[in-house]
């Protein structure tokens, strides 16, 4: 009995060792392909946020040269500063305004571009162009358009209508900044949706109009939740693209007037390269860290509760 | 030597200084005292960050550098003048520092000075300038000198001291039947009040804007000092630590400037861009420098600044040379330097910088470089203009103020604005800065 056994287990370890070598192999194929990727992320992800992180711990003077250990100083203070509050406060107000603007209005643009219908292909090369021009360009149009004497405004005095000096008004400043963002990026979005949407089987909205559901019940019961996965990924990125805008800002409104459109990277920037304080800009970076990283957090964990082919 | 001008961009020394992951930092309290050059082993090349693109100035900077290159050739292989887009000057020059990569000589805005000068980020050139043959050190104006000194010490040299003066555009305001301001300086007659009455009714009759104080724009508001300081009014005391904005003289001032543009329109609204030297507006406030700017499409003058209640104060907008006491070589620099604004290269510089040197301050040497002016021109506007001048406002915490400063004056640009209240919410935001 112990020879066929002998000679069964024979073949068997050299498979073994065989397919170890492959195993081998493969692992080191795979290590080296991730590499570039991990050295990348290492040196451009990981390093700076340590880096910051250790910044965010000193009192930085770039000027003097003095970097000084202060603990959780920077940290205590943003507790009390009043204008991070204001900061959170216009971030906040420009984040829910965009994306609840971005989305419905590119969801919009998709549905009614998804119809079979003729210059439609033009409709959209037309919304999509925006994405792929410079957002300073952008901005500095928009910033002429959008003065008291300026294109606007010329516009509406043609119909009769004394507009607004659109950047220097406290209630108009961060309207414009949301509306010049949104017309920029909404075509991206509403590319995500049409493609969402032409993925949407054309059998299960024939079923459902056999059935006799009109185009409203067929929208909210069959489209929406077939293409919320896509729904979700567009929120993830309006909302994370939302709290990094500064461009914009920069040069429509340089935070004005007083500062209703101080967001928080602005905020940031004004600390570290307006008044050198640049461990106090860290701090506020790190903050800036945790907020999208919640954020985030709670969009994946909430998705099983919304997106469709999650359940 | 090949001439080698850069110009970078704010965010490419931003990135450097965001992944610089070893700072090598150490406090630098006392301040540094640039000595006698001793002869490196190789060759050095110096950089100076200069926040002008014009290609005729670049060029006689590199005339200058090359001059010293051929009498120091053990010292120096070559200078070079990074140009920095002017927006972004200060940002991109501080972003270089904390990336540890600090030019040897640098440009420095006179708003900043107090900061840099009593940062230990520069060294005391005095002792450099003093020990170079032929500099005259004493021919220095000492009123030009001020800002950059800190007891004994002299951190950068104030190379260009460029008189703020009223230009108008005759013709426009010849076609509105105005007055002449050139008439009215002769009369003595030429106030604020004056000029408001002109710009308005100039603007008025032209449809354009009447008085524009250049660079302005309802964000800048340092340059409402030349207008202000026609009243005597200051935005804080001497020694930088009350808020002076709700004095009665600054009160006044502002609520002239507030009356002009929004009850007369002399003063352009926020949110209107008119470019005087493109034929916008009949009158600005600008620096003489801006005299190139001019060409022959319209009929234009030079006047001093008008006199308000206090009279004429004469206001200069200041540029200082400093050497970083962080660079490679700041004993080179610090040579270079006094090379740079020896009186022979002062008053080449002449040309584009009204120099600080008293014996250069003549209307023959700056007329020999300024063909679009006239003697008298200069003799009122740039020789009287720099004596017993005042600068802009200037503080160690400037960049603080000067935001916290804008946003609340933001509440001031609407018609029907309380000026008093306005400013005294100004000083109550400045206060804690002021205090620091």
């Amino acid at each position: 009995m112990s020879t066929p056994l002998a000679t069964t287990a024979e073949p068997l370890r050299r498979t073994t060792r065989r397919r170890g070598s492959v195993d081998r192999r493969d692992r080191w194929v795979g290590v080296a392909m991730v590499t570039p990727q991990v050295l990348g992320a290492l040196a451009f992800v990981i390093a700076p946020l340590v880096t910051v992180v250790r910044y965010s711990l000193h009192e930085w003077n770039v000027l003097s040269g003095s970097f000084v250990f202060a603990g959780a100083d920077n940290y205590d203070r943003m507790l009390a500063d009043p204008g991070l509050r204001e900061s959170l406060l216009a971030s906040l107000y420009f984040s829910l305004g965009l994306v609840v603007l971005n989305v419905s209005l590119a969801l919009l643009l998709a549905v009614l571009l998804n119809q079979k219908l003729p210059g439609t292909t033009t409709f959209r090369t037309f919304f999509f162009s925006p994405v792929v021009v410079s957002l300073v360009a952008w901005t500095i149009v928009w910033s002429f358009l959008l003065q008291d004497d300026g294109g606007i405004n010329g516009f509406l005095a043609g119909l009769g209508v004394d507009g607004p000096n659109w950047l220097r008004g406290e209630g108009t400043a961060m309207l414009a900044v949301i509306v010049v963002q949104v017309f920029k990026n909404v075509g991206l979005n509403m590319i995500l949706f049409l493609a969402a949407l032409q993925s949407v089987p054309e059998e299960v909205q024939e079923a459902a109009r056999i059935d006799g559901a009109g185009a409203w019940r067929r929208f909210r019961a069959i489209t929406l939740p077939l293409i919320s996965p896509t729904i979700l990924l567009v929120s993830i990125l309006t909302i994370v693209g939302s709290l990094e805008v500064f461009a914009q800002i920069a040069v429509l409104t340089g935070g004005g007037p007083g500062n209703s459109t101080t967001v928080l990277v602005y905020y940031l920037y004004q600390q570290a390269f307006r008044f050198n304080d640049f461990g106090y800009a860290s701090a506020i970076s790190v903050l800036l860290f945790v907020i999208v990283l919640v954020l985030t957090l709670i969009q994946w964990q909430t998705r099983k509760r919304w997106v469709f082919d999650e359940v | 030597m090949t001439p080698h001008h850069h110009r970078r961009r704010g965010f490419a020394a931003g990135l450097a200084a965001a992944t610089a992951l070893g700072l090598t930092a150490c406090a630098a309290d006392e301040q540094q005292v640039a000595g006698e050059p001793g002869t490196p082993a190789e060759p050095v090349t110096l950089t100076m960050t200069v926040w002008t693109a014009d290609e005729s100035q670049l060029a006689l900077f590199d005339e200058i550098a090359d001059a010293y290159v051929a009498e120091n050739p053990d010292l120096v292989s070559d200078v070079e003048f990074e140009a920095i887009p002017f927006e972004d000057y200060t940002t991109s020059l501080t972003t270089r520092l904390a990336g540890g990569n600090p030019p040897d000589l640098a440009w420095i805005l006179e708003s900043y000075a107090p900061e840099f000068v009593r940062s230990g980020a520069l060294v005391d050139v005095r002792p450099a300038l003093e020990a170079t043959e032929g500099y005259e050190v004493d021919d220095l104006l000492d009123s030009s000198l001020a800002l950059w000194e800190d007891g004994d010490g002299l951190y950068a040299y104030p190379f260009s001291n460029s008189p703020f003066a009223m230009f108008v555009n005759t013709d426009q305001i010849a076609a509105a039947g105005q007055p002449s301001p050139a008439d009215l300086v002769a009369s003595g007659d030429w106030t604020y009040d004056a000029a408001r009455d002109i710009a308005a009714a100039t603007a008025a009759s032209s449809g354009k804007q009447g008085l524009v104080v250049r660079d302005f724009e309802y964000k800048v508001w340092e340059n409402l000092s030349t207008v202000w300081e026609g009243w005597g009014a200051a935005p804080w005391s001497e020694d930088g630590t009350q808020c002076t904005f709700t004095d009665p003289a600054m009160v006044d001032a502002m609520t002239w400037i507030h009356d002009a543009t929004f009850d007369d329109g002399a003063l352009p609204g926020p949110g209107t861009t008119a470019d005087f030297f493109a034929g916008d507006a009949a009158m600005t406030i600008t620096q003489i420098s801006r005299a190139s700017a001019l060409d022959e499409s319209f009929a234009w003058d030079v006047v001093p600044l008008p006199a308000g209640p206090e009279g004429r104060q004469n206001v200069i907008g200041q540029a200082g040379i400093g050497v970083f006491a962080q660079g490679e070589h700041p004993d080179v620099a610090a040579d270079f330097l006094a090379f740079f604004t020896n009186p022979e290269n002062a008053e080449k510089l002449a040309t584009y910088f009204p120099p600080p040197r008293e014996q250069l301050l003549t209307a023959e040497v700056l007329g020999a470089a300024n063909p679009l002016l006239s003697e008298e021109q200069l003799q009122a506007v740039v020789v009287e203009g720099i004596q017993d001048a005042v600068t802009k406002p200037a503080h160690p915490s400037f960049a603080r103020l000067q935001e916290a400063v804008r946003a609340e004056l933001d509440a001031l640009w609407t018609a029907d604005a309380d000026v008093e209240a306005v400013l005294a919410d100004v000083c109550a935001a400045i206060e804690p800065v002021l205090a620091d």
